[in-house]
């Protein structure tokens, strides 16, 4: 019996001494981001932070709080050369291991994002590359295979070290789980399931960050990552609308709403008779009741949605809008004069044809679960009958063609960026691509104008007259576009919120988080 | 028959037994897997499904090797396997053994925390509640482990969270360490450890206790104890010695019987609490239908139940002469 206490008393000592804090910095000096969900890999070749919101590494250019390119990796921002693109590397760039960056670990990460091997989740956005040449030490050619404007917007791309991923299984390397970048913060540890630990790159070539240690914690549960933030384990963290709202007017944390290009809207099947008729789509258009959307649903966390470039960036046109609040009055004009009478149960009717289609949606994504429903019920107000289904992405998949869907889309980067594949007739019913067959030759024209054009003012008048041509025939009803809510422990300076893109883990208002200063 | 005898002759039938049950398993995954409406590419490019083209999901899939017959795809596998090859799991971008062998220490650090507790106070407690039958000490235990076998894992979870991390504030609510820590360290561990170890041995255990209860009940009517009573041995003896000594034969057979129970006990628990270990990976490589990762999980719990049994019929052989005299195994 007494050999039994003498162990235990050794085995609670030897707890008590390794939980004395080993070597730890001063609480001020560490930052705990809450994130929604694990980072699949920490690899940008395998599709980690391609637009450039990693911590850990660098592309060749960065973006601006106002979404213009700025020199990153890459000396200055250069000029767009028909098919090819030259840039000169900054002098004196390490990473994290001391080794120095050079263009052949540049164009080592673009050609293996390039290789069908590595199965890269993101090699699609690169297609426009043919092959990424490093001539000398400093400089890199990108050689397109057709002239494509928006390839700046691509150079945002981490760099990863070749010397360390050469010769190797992408998808098994070490690398992907103890990366090393260039970036304002080093790797130090990944627990996973739990957190990434990061420390600030003291000899990082755009300065040293002022937050010396930061932590990505990942809390998938909204009200978990909502009352960890309340008892202060983070000291900021993204939440849903309705989560934050318990933030709001505190002391001592600041909720800022960023705006997004992240549109929801109903994308509707051309070839079909109801869908396939304009004076629907226009009537559903005027229909919707996009303010009752953004108040109730997003709880204020949204804008109205017309078109599918976002307002508050350079591209988008500002003749492009509607009224947030329903016209029904204009929509009925619209369906009785293309002979859409109303039948005996309410529900319009045209050569014995119903105003009757079905609406899509993500079974799982309860945001788009309560738009679906919200458009039914504007469309019964006009005599449109919408049947919301809750399907399986694999269930969706094959009925696009055919069925109506709420999707979501959305880059503030460029006008090109998805527009393409979704309007342009060659992509129609690929996959999720123009998944309605919608056919418009000089759409079709724009879009190919438009991405082989270098010269700004030339490309702005295109994009305009898409989206004018879009808006007029209405293949899609935009409903709303999404912002993000972020809750942020202090006052910093140096927050710049940005028009952002969907994904928003470390990209969105973190992206910048090396030049956060504590307010004094 | 000899002790060394039984056991080689168990030993050998068991393994003679398990190469047959693993290669149905595993090609009963296999066929279920590719019955699965889920799409394993779409799976694995999550969003980014919605903007990759049609041919790079073909040329993805083709990579992968899903676009050839099953029975191709099963024997590579099996081919790989025999070789010390797991593959890389496509939603960690690692190798399979590499994931597996960073996790697997965290659950059984659980699992086997777990069963210590289990096996003390399960023990301990049935032999109490025995010992004073009808009693209001008896009433509360068999009355909360009732309870707590008919309430599932999960929900006993979260309310322990609700009490414990949420209103008492006094242990962590998930995760290995706290979540502003850099470095592992034993004392943190320890601190999360507690609420996963005590749930999972406290949902496992009420069999247990009920079981013992039982058994010590039936022992203490037994000739041998009255004798021992008779003889003037001290309660205690008579009690620890004689009664429970006899009573927890069987209970050896009943533990390796209920070791699967304890792996999905365990895969809850740990996502509950956010575990990071292998349980709770299998429900993310289930979801993701990530393929060579779940085929590597199936087998290892396939082993873990064989295994327990195993150790379980052993120690019978062991502890009871008759099942070596008469050759039972």
């Amino acid at each position: 019996m007494k050999r039994v206490w003498a162990l235990a008393v050794a085995v609670l000592g030897l707890l008590a001494a390794c939980s004395a804090p080993v070597d730890a910095p001063a609480e001020d000096d560490t930052f705990v981001i809450g994130l929604s969900s694990e980072f699949d890999t920490l690899n940008p070749v395998l599709g980690h932070a391609p637009d450039g919101g990693s911590p850990l590494f660098d592309g060749l250019v960065s973006r601006a709080a106002d979404l213009s390119l700025r020199p990153a990796l890459a000396r200055e921002v250069p000029e767009v050369n028909g098919t090819t693109v030259t840039f000169r590397l900054r002098e004196g760039v390490t990473f994290h291991d001391g080794t120095p960056l050079t263009s052949e670990d540049v164009a080592f990460t673009y050609n293996a994002v390039l290789d069908p091997a590595n199965n890269s989740t993101i090699r699609g956005d690169y297609a426009a590359i043919e092959k990424v040449e490093a001539p000398d030490p400093q400089t890199v050619v990108f050689h397109l295979k057709h002239p494509y404007a928006p390839i700046l917007q691509r150079a945002t791309l981490g760099i990863v070290p070749k010397r360390l991923l050469e010769g190797q299984r992408l998808d098994a390397a070490a690398f992907n789980t103890r990366p090393v970048g260039t970036g304002p913060y080093r790797f130090v540890s990944w627990t996973p399931g739990d957190k990434i630990v990061l420390e600030a790159n003291e000899s990082y070539w755009g300065g040293a960050p002022e937050i010396k240690r930061l932590v990505l914690a990942f809390v998938p549960d909204d009200n978990a990552r909502a009352t960890r933030m309340a008892a202060g384990e983070l000291d900021a963290t993204v939440l849903p609308p309705k989560a934050a709202a318990r933030f709001e007017n505190q002391g001592g944390v600041t909720v800022h709403r960023v705006p997004s290009a992240d549109y929801r809207g109903v994308m509707f099947p051309m070839k079909r008779p109801v869908t396939g008729d304009a004076a629907i789509r226009k009537a559903l258009n005027l229909a919707i009741d996009r303010s009752a959307m953004v108040n109730t649903i997003l709880a204020g966390a949204g804008d109205p949605a017309f078109g599918p470039i976002a307002p508050g960036t350079t591209w988008h046109n500002p003749a492009v809008t509607g009224s947030a609040t329903p016209d029904r009055e204009a929509a009925v004009r619209i369906l009785e004069e293309a002979g859409w009478t109303p039948g005996p149960d309410g529900i319009r009717v045209k050569d014995g044809t119903p105003a009757r289609f079905t609406l899509m949606y993500p079974a799982g994504d309860s945001l788009r679960k309560e738009l679906a429903l919200a458009v039914a019920s504007d469309a019964k107000r006009i005599g449109i009958d919408v049947r919301p289904a809750g399907l399986d992405w694999d269930a969706i998949e094959p009925r696009m063609a055919k069925d109506a869907l709420i999707m979501g889309y959305g880059s503030p980067y460029d006008p090109d960026f998805v527009n393409y594949e979704l309007f342009h007739s060659s992509y129609a019913g690929q996959g999720f691509f123009n998944p309605g067959h919608f056919d418009d030759p000089r759409v079709d024209e724009l879009l190919e104008q438009g991405r082989a054009t270098a010269d700004e003012k030339e490309r702005k008048r295109i994009y305009d007259e898409f989206q004018q041509r879009i808006h007029d025939q209405a293949p899609w009803a935009y409903l709303v576009y999404l912002k993000h809510v972020y809750v942020i422990r202090g006052e910093w300076t140096g927050i710049e919120p940005a028009v952002e893109a969907h994904e928003h883990a470390t990209g969105g208002l973190f992206r910048n988080i090396h030049q956060w200063k504590r307010a004094a | 028959m000899s002790l060394a005898g039984a056991l080689a002759r168990l030993v050998a039938w068991r393994l003679a037994f398990v190469v047959p049950l693993l290669l149905v398993v595993t090609a009963a995954m296999f066929a279920l897997a590719k019955a699965s409406p889920f799409d394993p590419v779409r799976q694995y490019l999550g969003e980014r499904a919605l903007v990759t083209s049609p041919e790079i999901r073909e040329q993805i899939r083709a990579n992968w090797g899903l676009d050839r017959p099953l029975a191709e795809q099963y024997l590579t596998w099996l081919g790989n396997l025999l070789t010390g090859d797991l593959g890389e799991s496509r939603s960690f971008h690692r190798p399979v053994a590499e994931v597996i062998g960073e996790r697997l220490g965290w659950t059984m650090l659980v699992t086997g925390a777990a069963i210590v507790l289990m096996l003390a106070a399960g023990l301990v407690l049935g032999t109490i509640a025995a010992y004073r039958q009808g009693s209001w000490a008896d009433r509360l235990i068999t009355g909360v482990a009732y309870a707590s076998e008919a309430a599932p894992v999960f929900w006993i979870g979260l309310i322990a969270i609700w009490i414990f991390s949420v209103t008492l504030g006094w242990l962590p609510a998930g995760g290995l360490t706290d979540a502003g820590s850099a470095t592992v360290t034993v004392g943190e561990v320890a601190r999360h450890m507690i609420l996963p170890v005590a749930v999972l041995a406290f949902s496992q255990s009420s069999w247990l206790v009920l079981f013992v209860r039982e058994s010590v009940i039936g022992a203490l009517r037994e000739d041998f104890v009255i004798g021992a009573r008779a003889r003037g041995l001290r309660e205690r003896t008579v009690l620890a010695g004689h009664a429970l000594r006899s009573a927890l034969l069987p209970f050896l057979t009943l533990l390796g019987a209920r070791i699967p129970e304890l792996v999905t006990g365990a895969i809850l628990v740990e996502s509950v609490f956010s575990w990071p270990g292998v349980a709770g990976t299998a429900v993310r490589a289930a979801l993701a239908v990530d393929f060579p990762l779940l085929a590597a999980l199936t087998l290892l719990a396939t082993v873990a139940v064989v295994l327990g049994n195993l150790v379980a019929d052993a120690a019978y052989v062991i502890a009871d002469p008759r099942t070596r005299v008469l050759g039972v195994s």
